[in-house]
């Protein structure tokens, strides 16, 4: 037993350094939230000074207008809609490549697999030239429209479907009379559940940390993205040492809705992981 | 879009439900495919397409001033990213930076997977959402706050930060390999715990009996059959290592040892505002080759050892 005893502290003492690892730059972070710019550089990094959070919160609300309100709700309006949107097309498209047999099945897999390994930023400067070509990047849809596109989603969404859908299921609703789409609503995507939240959850983050498509295509600083938007600011900082400030608090908020979706969410995602493990 | 969704799964094989008949379900295949077959092909396929038309093109001036039109070029554009120095020097930067961040960050991905699954750890619910939390965080956000982190002035890392310039142009390009090691390893750490958590219980009960004890089992048992999920998170780690941009765009308001062709991509972002569209379609064509042929050949290279 002592031999157990050893190699439990070894592995509790692993875990907890990693802890301080992954944790301390959140913690830095907040904590950098609540100063003054004054505090920021003059007390301590890991410990309070004043607790002035929700005054630097009011400051970046204020600048410019409000414009940081208007990145996140830009984000959000990207981020929700293509993650939604994408899900379902995904899940109907992969769903349909494990129940049904038709023709040019296994062209239109691997077609859509192979688009797993071609890396979406490729595709962001040629999107921006097709879209000039219309006159249209600049726009929300240039952004919002190739965002839509998940073939990886596509491809759990086949994976999950085979495992958690089985074909006699079909077979019942079909001879209960039910029409196949009326099935796929009602029957299979409760089924799916757990898979579908796990494909929105990491089509969400993909689209949410999106940076080279908004940064190629949009130059209105009113359609930016919340991190198109920081990154700006960022860029600024030697010039306008008050943004440093700003920039720490809006990082923070940025990274909050998400981080509650997660909290939120994990009981569906964990499981929705290990489905994707299953054979 | 698919650079970071990786939930580690298994080649399908079960067949499809019954073959089409004329009036079967089979005739309700079209409303399922459809919608995202004609976005995949506008927004995948087509701009693919797209660049490379573009790359053969080249832009042709009458005297200094004159009107530019754009003529077939055939090849030339490709003639000049392979002659171009800092690209090339920027693909080997990030081969670089693969091949030393990648087996760090699935290392230790594997290394916490297989201790949570020890059971030698309590509090298993918290280590999982605490080391999942940086993947919440998107690069430009995690790149910030690192690089106030790296900071010599602001950071509470001063004791490291006053010996050690982190952003120098020695050491920047390891800072950012920190970077995407910390937001990345909590991420593949749960798709290899997953696949761990699959393995049926029976499994190891044989090893038990044999007296093999738990590094024995993590090594000849576990290891071997979450090799999959391995092979996976390794191709989207080479897909996303090629990719490298949010970091070193921001890094670049850090430290002036990032120049504006640090990574393949950056080449590309910064060519495309000089603006020489052409030019910058070549590149993207080329990038998407180099990372389409790599990850084939490792998907190939595993699949031929037998490890899928």
């Amino acid at each position: 037993m002592r031999e157990n005893l050893l190699s439990r502290t070894a592995a509790m003492l692993v875990m907890a350094v990693c802890t301080v690892y992954f944790l301390v730059p959140v913690w830095w972070l907040f904590v950098g939230a609540t100063k003054s710019s004054e505090q920021f550089t003059g007390t301590g990094a890991l410990w309070f000074a004043d607790f002035r959070l929700f005054d630097n919160i009011g400051d970046l609300l204020a600048y410019r207008d409000g414009v940081f309100l208007r990145w996140m709700a830009n984000s959000l309006a990207y981020t929700c809609g293509a993650a939604l949107l994408g899900t379902l097309l995904a899940a109907m498209c992969g769903y349909a490549l494990a129940k049904y047999r038709f023709r040019g099945r296994e062209v239109l897999f691997n077609v859509v697999l192979s688009g797993v390994l071609v890396p979406a930023t490729a595709l962001a400067l040629p999107l921006f030239l097709m879209f000039s070509k219309i006159d249209a990047t600049n726009t929300f849809w240039a952004v919002f429209l190739p965002s839509l596109v998940n073939p990886f989603g596509v491809y759990l969404a086949r994976v999950y479907a085979s495992s958690s859908v089985p074909d006699e299921l079909l077979e019942a609703a079909r001879i209960d009379g039910s029409g196949e789409v009326r099935t796929f609503f009602k029957v299979s995507t409760k089924l799916m559940f757990p898979a579908l939240v796990t494909i929105f959850l990491f089509h969400f983050v993909a689209v949410w940390n999106n940076f080279l498509l908004p940064l190629i295509m949009l130059s209105n600083e009113r359609l930016f993205p919340v991190t198109l938007g920081l990154f700006t600011w960022n860029t600024q900082v030697n010039q306008l040492p008050q943004l440093r400030g700003l920039v720490i608090v809006g990082s923070l908020l940025s990274i909050t809705p998400l981080v509650v979706a997660f909290l939120l969410l994990q009981r569906f995602w964990r499981s929705g992981l290990g489905a994707g493990a299953v054979k | 879009m698919i650079d970071t969704i990786a939930p580690a799964a298994a080649p399908v094989t079960r067949k499809a439900a019954r073959p089409p008949r004329g009036g079967g379900p089979g005739r309700s295949v079209p409303f399922f495919v459809v919608p995202f077959g004609v976005l995949f092909l506008l927004f995948y396929l087509l701009p693919i397409g797209y660049a490379i038309v573009q790359s053969l093109y080249v832009v042709r001036r009458t005297g200094t001033f004159g009107p530019a039109t754009e003529v077939f070029g055939g090849l030339t554009q490709y003639r000049q990213v392979f002659a171009d120095g800092p690209f090339w020097q920027s693909v080997l930067r990030v081969f670089a930076f693969g091949v030393v961040q990648v087996p760090i960050m699935l290392g230790l991905a594997l290394v916490l997977a297989l201790l949570l699954d020890s059971g030698l750890v309590t509090g298993k619910r918290f280590f999982r959402l605490a080391f999942f939390v940086p993947y919440a965080i998107p690069g430009v956000v995690a790149a910030i706050m690192w690089g106030f982190l790296y900071s010599p002035s602001l950071s509470p890392l001063k004791p490291v930060t006053s010996a050690v310039d982190l952003l120098s142009a020695d050491l920047v390009l390891w800072s950012m390999a920190n970077v995407v090691t910390w937001v990345y390893v909590g991420y593949n750490m749960l798709i290899i715990y997953s696949a761990l958590l699959a393995i049926p219980a029976e499994v190891y009960e044989a090893a038990r009996l044999d007296g093999a004890g738990q590094f024995r089992i993590a090594w000849s048992i576990k290891i071997p059959l979450v090799m999959p999920a391995l092979v996976l998170t390794t191709v989207f780690s080479i897909i996303g290592t090629l990719q490298l941009l949010a970091e070193p765009q921001v890094f670049r308001s850090f430290s002036s040892a990032v120049t504006s062709t640090y990574t393949p991509n950056l080449t590309v972002y910064s060519t495309s505002s000089i603006p020489n569209f052409h030019l910058a379609a070549a590149f993207s064509v080329v990038l998407a080759l180099t990372t389409f042929v790599l990850s084939f050949a490792f998907l190939r290279v595993t699949q031929r050892r037998g490890a899928l």
